[in-house]
């Protein structure tokens, strides 16, 4: 079975375009953030960099297939880099790059309220989804709401504002 | 190259990538007993068709077995019937030769209880064709010792006697046939008289006076009168008694089933009877036989 993917057979709207490896260079960064950053800053573990990165270029380039195949990766990496079993972050960020490309069309993304109410969202929707694969696959708990994930969705929330701005300037004109 | 309509591509997409991870996930989780997820779903996948598979082919096994096995309970039946039915005749036979032990064991007792009546134990081994003679044939002869007049009797009670003797056969004439007769009284009263044949399952007490008390029941024994019989043997019993002029009409039961004969006992010698004669119509001792009542 073969399938073409491109983005010109996709019905969708890309308006924006980035540097070349500005996409896998932010993502890279952002894993390797995620997971050095609580070493020297504790308060760091409440940051969800990688699943930012995967909202704002699905947000941002509105292919549902490269947001997804984006999700995919850095959730792998992510996976990867945490020791956690391959696919648990992946799973959980594919559907994030998934959903924010397919909305990233019908929505002012560009406002920061907006922004700061999709990190908001979006957070939490990803810990629904990590939550619901470590229990039906792992068959571990895990929380899907509690008052840390609340400050955490609102810490996110607020610094992704100041990031997706930043990541602005790696767009193409 | 599958079409795929281009609004459902980034779904397909989404849909393979998820299941791709959902299995990489499972292969590197391991659940209890230390197996892994994906093991666990593959067995749990597999099962239901396995046991569709199996629930199937047992039951084109059950039915092929069932039609097999019909086939051989079939013949295995017939092969069954037929040993039961050879199993039956075995037991027939058995029956047979229980009740023939018994019935000589009985003519032994009776030899042993007797000792002055020297007798040879006979078998009927044919009867008369002739409807109105009352005739037996026996499995012993003159070269047993068989003579003529000679009395045959059974445990229960007087049988007839010998009319002809042949080398290895002889002949009997039963007392229920019409020219036979024997000696004979009432147990109680010692009433004589002579029992005979009427050619038919009862006997005939004759040559009792009217006047003469016989009761219904009553045992009649053998008088010894007419020197064929030794005296005292059962002969009957009366079974109905009727005045007459000039003797009553008694009618008596035989006490040997003589139409149920098989093994009798032939006396050789009796004190005080009449000599034997052979074949050739002579006693032993030459001297002419006297003619029986």
């Amino acid at each position: 079975m073969s399938m073409a993917f491109h983005a010109q057979a996709e019905t969708h709207i890309e308006v924006y375009r980035f540097y070349p490896g500005a996409v896998p260079g932010t993502a890279f960064l952002a894993v390797v953030l995620q997971v050095s950053l609580p070493l020297y800053i504790p308060q760091a573990t409440l940051l969800a960099l990688p699943m930012l990165i995967t909202l704002y270029f699905g947000l941002s380039r509105r292919n549902p297939s490269n947001g997804l195949l984006l999700g995919t990766g850095i959730g792998l990496f992510q996976d990867g880099v945490s020791r956690l079993p391959f696919g648990l972050y992946g799973i959980a960020n594919t559907v994030v790059g998934f959903l924010a490309s397919s909305i990233g069309a019908r929505l002012d993304v560009e406002h920061a309220f907006s922004r700061l109410a999709l990190a908001f969202g979006f957070y939490h929707f990803h810990q629904v989804i990590y939550a619901t694969t470590k229990w039906l696959i792992l068959a571990q708990p895990e929380d899907f709401f509690s008052k840390r994930l609340l400050i955490a969705s609102l810490v996110n929330a607020v610094i992704a504002v100041p990031l997706f701005k930043l990541l602005d300037r790696f767009r193409r004109a | 190259m599958l079409a795929v309509p281009g609004r459902h591509r980034s779904l397909t997409l989404l849909a393979i990538i998820m299941v791709a991870q959902i299995l990489l996930l499972a292969i590197q989780i391991k659940r209890e007993q230390d197996v892994r997820l994906i093991r666990v779903w593959a067995v749990a996948v597999v099962t239901p068709f396995q046991r569709a598979g199996n629930y199937v082919v047992g039951g084109v096994r059950n039915a092929w077995g069932g039609y097999v096995d019909l086939r051989h309970i079939r013949k295995e039946n017939q092969e069954l019937r037929a040993e039961n039915d050879r199993l039956k005749l075995r037991l027939s036979e058995a029956d047979g030769r229980a009740a023939e032990a018994t019935r000589l064991a009985a003519l032994l007792e009776f030899r042993d209880a007797k000792p002055e009546l020297k007798s040879l134990p006979a078998r009927v081994i044919g009867s008369s064709a002739v409807a109105s003679s009352r005739v037996i044939l026996l499995n012993r002869g003159e070269k047993d010792g068989v003579r003529r007049d000679m009395a045959v009797i059974t445990p229960d009670g007087v049988v007839g006697k010998i009319i002809e003797a042949f080398p290895d056969t002889s002949q009997v004439l039963v007392l229920t046939d019409k020219e036979s007769g024997v000696g004979a009284l009432l147990e109680t009263s010692r009433t004589q008289g002579v029992v005979n044949g009427l050619g038919e399952a009862i006997l005939a007490l004759n040559y009792v006076a009217p006047f003469q008390a016989v009761q219904v029941g009553e045992r009649i024994l053998t008088s010894g009168l007419d020197r064929v019989f030794p005296k005292d043997l059962p002969v009957g019993t009366v079974l109905s008694v009727e005045q007459g002029n000039p003797f009553q009409k008694i009618r008596v039961t035989p006490a040997a089933r003589l139409d149920r004969l098989e093994e009798v006992l032939i006396l050789l010698a009796v004190p005080g009877a009449l000599p034997a004669r052979s074949s050739k119509g002579t006693s032993p001792a030459g001297q002419p036989a006297t003619k029986n009542p």
